[in-house]
């Protein structure tokens, strides 16, 4: 039981300012993988079943190792982005900033180990 | 945060089944009641209505019941034209003003319930407390730092005309009440009713508090938990858009920033 008035309930902690950066990279990251995933798709689609050095030579090419590479980045990034609302939605306190963290670290990680295997290909 | 089953004390039981009327037209009605007085659970009565001798819509029936049958049932009415936004509750599935809802716009039994997500202080009537105290916290009035005219405010008609579609809202809370974002954060999302408020004063040509009001709103929670799920532009009794409106926000905060 608090004595807190309905209007300061409501108002909470105020405004965070923030969130405005978060919702316009959402919106960029869509637009640009809704152009580079199809394309990536199909290189990784033309890919399949080639014997390992067509496929190290594809992934070689300039074109498709920097695409792979935005791939990563971006839709890492976007995905972190995605399921930090996503459990911002549906979880509160310790377990919200929790899922938060590792849900950063899983992307980073899969982004890091995404380059770092690419980099061994392309150079 | 989102509960996916209900507390014990919550779960709604069957009710009493009330004695049919005389008349052949009969039509089923299941009304939520619950009574914070008797500690029992929630629970569904049934009634039965002569069609021939009862009004068009919900709220008629409701007040038939209330009239006829049972003095005990609990509900919210005022206006009966959709105006004052008092009867709000869940008809069929669908938030909506009692008054405005016709019954034959219902296949089959008559459901009825509360707005859903909220606390239910009797039967049909939700605590809308923090609803009233959100609305409040955007400044649903003219912020000025010019001093005040001689006569009014001007206003052009065009500038008038960005408030159409904003200005009928009644806060009858059916849409914030039909969010799922509203359900799961409404302690700190002000849910669609509030924001389509706050745009209404943003958008106001008159108002000097553009800044303030954009700062106020930009947060995670307060705004950026609507997700365009859409389901308080098809729920509105108004037939409003809250989720445009919404939307405007989002590309004024955007147009601050980029």
């Amino acid at each position: 039981m608090r004595y807190i008035t309905a209007r300061k309930r409501a108002v909470g902690k105020g405004s965070a300012h923030s969130g405005t950066e978060h919702h316009w990279s959402m919106m960029m990251s869509s637009v640009a993988l809704a152009f580079l995933i199809p394309v990536w798709v199909y290189i990784v689609g033309h890919a399949l079943g080639q014997d390992y050095a067509t496929v190290r030579a594809t992934f070689a090419h300039p074109f498709a190792s920097i695409l792979t590479a935005l791939v990563l980045v971006i839709g890492m990034r976007h995905f972190a982005m995605g399921a930090t609302m996503a459990i911002e939605d549906y979880t509160h306190g310790t377990t919200r900033k929790m899922l938060v963290i590792f849900v950063t670290s899983l992307s980073t990680v899969i982004a890091v180990t995404g380059l770092y295997a690419l980099v061994r290909i392309a150079l | 945060m989102v509960q996916f089953t209900l507390p014990k004390n919550s779960k709604v039981l069957t009710g009493k089944t009330w004695p049919k009327p005389a008349g052949k037209n009969l039509r089923k009605f299941q009304i939520y009641r619950w009574n914070p007085d008797d500690g029992q659970n929630p629970r569904v009565d049934t009634y039965f209505l002569d069609m021939d001798a009862c009004g068009p819509m919900v709220l008629d029936a409701l007040i038939k019941i209330k009239n006829d049958i049972d003095p005990t049932l609990t509900f919210r009415r005022s206006c009966r034209e959709g105006i004052c936004g008092s009867c709000a509750m869940n008809i069929d599935g669908i938030n909506t003003l009692a008054c405005i809802y016709g019954l034959d716009e219902v296949k089959g039994d008559v459901k009825i319930y509360p707005l859903p997500h909220m606390p239910v202080i009797k039967d049909l009537i939700p605590d809308l407390t923090h609803f009233y105290a959100q609305h409040a916290s955007i400044m649903p009035w003219l912020e000025t730092k010019t001093n005040r005219p001689a006569k009014e405010w001007l206003q052009s008609i065009e500038d008038r005309s960005k408030l159409d579609g904003l200005y009928e809202c009644v806060m009858c809370a059916c849409c914030s009440t039909s969010c799922p974002s509203y359900w799961w954060n409404g302690d700190k999302y002000l849910g669609p009713a509030a924001l389509l408020h706050a745009y209404r004063w943003i958008i106001d040509s008159r108002d000097e508090a553009t800044g303030e009001r954009l700062d106020d709103l930009e947060d995670p929670f307060k705004l950026y938990r609507c997700h365009t799920i859409m389901n308080c532009a098809k729920t509105c009794p108004k037939g409003l858009n809250p989720a445009k409106a919404i939307a405007e926000v989002k590309k004024m905060m955007v147009d601050r920033v980029v």
